[in-house]
């Protein structure tokens, strides 16, 4: 079957490309970009006054499978990643067991394309069963397929462990995504430490926690020229010294979440869990430090960060609470609505962040419309308002901070290898 | 008067309340002292009404202060503790919440190690929620009780120089103090070492000090935290002899407040750690003076939140 979108504004960073045209997708691939395109046969999509962009990509997704299923599978996961206009996305090895093997990743690429909507990007894990002490094997995970190595959720304790990690795994071409924060810094802390935190009466996690890990590993990557990717930076030193480093010609990239975005510690004053997550949701200062990072390049990428949980694991006192919510239907609204809207970030710079350079960061056939290449396509509205509502999630994670605030930007349409997966908030498959 | 009432609001801290909410609950807790002092203490305001104190922490003064409150107003009170109940075998606390409000509970009184628990519970259920001490966050009842005791001996709290001493990150009993004292508008102090109380705290209207001499000058109260004492193995300070050495109150550091300073401690206290024994039971001392007022202020809370009104209808 063919399809036909037609009279969008095409926004393609790769190409520098931003022009209203047409797209005609045939056979699963891109078959031509161009102007008043004709298909007699093809079903036709009209993308009037919304954005044409290459699929998004999240390249930092926690799915629960295999071993907690209940929390989010790869059907339900997809489903979601569809419904928030990506095309693909990668997920993170804290899974159980965790992804430390070549088979286990064999296994589930298998599983991803049997249920799953979109497209499914495995993250190895960097230690055996994230315990930060035996390397996995790197070489086999690369040769199964992982697009880089993480033992995200976890802070990779050990410096000498870390070198190590940098040193293998660069012979194989793949990023180490480090979740930088310092344990001894963060043990017991719930959200960010500083004057809210005081009033609460809350146990902080201390911005310097995780600038003492950004320069470790900053450090590390200059050492042994391996390529370093800071997870989800949330301060304003961190942001600094990856720009520093980057000047230095340092192996380092880094990310930044959507809500450290929207949100500010100010929102956890009334200890609702849904603001809960680590790195925490930081002070206003630090929020502007990561708006100002994205617009000078800093930041490489723009995730979710997904992480849904079990309704008994949020619905719980504050302290008691799992870190993290649900991102993958929110985050492009909330990237419009707090970086588009407030004139952070120009539409191009975004598509860029959330699409083009996460598929270079992780080495996928993505992130650009070229004709010939596979149709992977997120069609966007950057007007629509509408008042997020859980209840209407594909994800099985329920907790999300976006619950009932009204935000601007929607995905409309979704299109996987020339499928239409999502049409107007309406997953098929 | 009259236009305030608290009947059916929660108790969940003190911040944010204003200045005439306070002084409404400190005018009946001084009616409420009365039948405290009586001989016959049963006075069935709350009769026909029940209470329920959920203690999931332990509790030798709020927990009696709060039953014998509810009792002496005829209230049917009974209590929980969390190594009773289900919630040892392990039982959400939403659902201890439900089981309990589906009791005909007209007040849950709870104490928790958790901040924002209380306020989570009013999300919960619909009882009347008021907090006992909510980990490091409020205890409300508390700093109402400090308020009332130093109104006993002092004409006003506006202006008078308050020093709180010891634990302050800890502290709900600081925090509540501090939100309530700085309400009725009086001049805040902040003691203790570097690791226990921060500089940033200056940010709530207030001056911090590490020098306790220097924090005593002129006060005309001091307030004394328990410590601790596992936060040595947090590295929060190194040795009891070396707190009480630097940070214990004892008459010589007191020598540089007012001659009539009132001393205060929230209980227990580590005699000869943050108050040297001859502090605690000497004539600046009104510790065993906040216990009773404790009873009183609580049967205050209870009356003005499950009934409502202004205590007119007490003798003055």
């Amino acid at each position: 079957m063919s399809l036909l979108i037609k009279n969008g504004t095409v926004v393609n960073p790769a190409k520098g490309q931003h022009e209203v045209a047409d797209i005609l997708v045939e056979n699963g691939v891109i078959a031509a970009i161009g102007q008043n395109l004709q298909a007699d046969q093809a079903e036709v999509y009209d993308a009037t006054g919304l954005i044409v962009a290459p699929g998004l990509i999240d390249i930092h997704t926690h799915l629960r499978e295999p071993g907690q299923e209940a929390k989010e599978d790869f059907h339900s996961g997809t489903q979601a990643a569809a419904a928030g206009g990506f095309t693909r996305i990668a997920t993170m090895a804290n899974t159980n067991p965790v992804v430390d093997n070549a088979a286990l990743v064999r296994g589930l690429r298998k599983q991803a394309e049997l249920t799953g909507v979109v497209k499914v990007e495995f993250m190895g894990a960097i230690s055996k069963g994230l315990q930060g002490k035996e390397l996995t094997e790197m070489g086999d995970l690369a040769e199964a397929g992982v697009v880089g190595f993480s033992d995200d959720g976890h802070y990779v304790e050990n410096a000498a462990f870390m070198r190590r990690a940098l040193e293998y795994s660069s012979m194989f071409g793949k990023m180490v995504i480090d979740h930088a924060e310092e344990c001894s810094l963060t043990c017991e802390g719930h959200m960010h430490e500083g004057i809210v935190s005081y009033e609460m009466g809350v146990k902080g996690r201390p911005a310097v926690a995780e600038d003492l890990a950004v320069a470790r590993d900053i450090m590390l990557a200059e050492m042994t020229g391996g390529h370093i990717h800071i997870a989800h930076v949330s301060t304003k030193s961190a942001v600094d010294q990856v720009r520093r480093a980057k000047a230095q010609g340092v192996k380092v990239t880094c990310e930044v979440t959507s809500q450290h975005l929207a949100f500010t510690d100010e929102y956890l004053r009334d200890y609702n869990t849904d603001f809960k997550m680590a790195p925490p949701i930081r002070s206003e200062d630090h929020r502007q430090a990561l708006l100002e990072a994205l617009q000078d390049g800093t930041i490489d990428a723009i995730i979710t960060d997904h992480a849904p949980h079990a309704y008994e694991e949020k619905d719980v006192e504050f302290c008691c609470a799992a870190n993290g919510f649900t991102g993958l239907e929110t985050s492009f609204a909330a990237v419009v609505t707090h970086v588009l809207k407030t004139g952070i970030l120009t539409i191009d710079e975004i598509i860029n962040l959330m699409s083009t350079k996460p598929a270079q960061l992780i080495g996928v056939d993505g992130g650009v419309l070229e004709v010939g290449k596979p149709a992977d396509i997120s069609v966007l509205s950057l007007d629509e308002t509408w008042t997020v509502d859980r209840n209407t999630f594909y994800t099985r994670g329920k907790s999300c901070p976006f619950d009932g605030m009204t935000v601007t930007g929607k995905a409309k349409l979704t299109v996987v290898d020339g499928q239409i997966v999502m049409k107007d908030g309406v997953v098929i498959g | 008067m009259g236009e305030i009432s608290l009947k059916g609001k929660h108790l969940l801290g003190l911040q944010g309340r204003t200045k005439e909410e306070i002084e409404l609950i400190l005018r009946v807790a001084k009616k409420m002292k009365k039948i405290v002092l009586s001989d016959n203490k049963k006075h069935p305001l709350l009769k026909g009404k029940s209470i329920i104190n959920l203690f999931m922490e332990n509790s030798t003064r709020t927990r009696s202060s709060f039953e014998l409150a509810g009792k002496y107003l005829g209230a049917d009170v009974i209590n929980i503790s969390k190594s009773g109940s289900s919630m040892a075998k392990g039982e959400s606390f939403r659902d201890t919440l439900l089981t309990m409000s589906y009791m005909g509970t007209d007040a849950i009184v709870m104490r928790s190690s958790e901040e924002g628990a209380p306020l989570y519970a009013t999300k919960c259920v619909d009882p009347i929620i008021i907090n006992a001490g909510d980990g490091a966050h409020e205890h409300p009842t508390q700093a109402l009780l400090d308020m009332y005791s130093i109104l006993e001996h002092k004409p006003t709290l506006e202006g008078l120089k308050v020093v709180i001493v010891g634990d302050i990150m800890h502290s709900r009993v600081a925090r509540s103090n501090i939100y309530g004292l700085k309400t009725m508008g009086a001049d805040v102090h902040l003691a203790g070492p570097r690791t226990l109380v921060y500089p940033e705290l200056e940010k709530l209207g207030v001056t911090v000090h590490h020098d306790v001499r220097e924090a005593v000058k002129d006060a005309d109260v001091v307030n004394v935290l328990r410590i601790q004492l596992e936060r040595i193995h947090s590295a929060l300070y190194p040795s009891n002899r070396e707190y009480a050495r630097i940070f214990g109150i004892n008459k010589s550091v007191l020598e540089n407040a007012k001659d009539d300073v009132l001393v205060l401690h929230p209980g227990p206290m580590n005699r000869g750690l943050e108050i040297a024994p001859d502090v605690a039971y000497g004539d600046a001392s009104v510790i065993q003076e906040q216990v009773r007022n404790g009873v009183a202020i609580r049967m205050a809370i209870l009356y003005l939140t499950i009934i409502g009104g202004d205590g007119s209808e007490l003798v003055d």
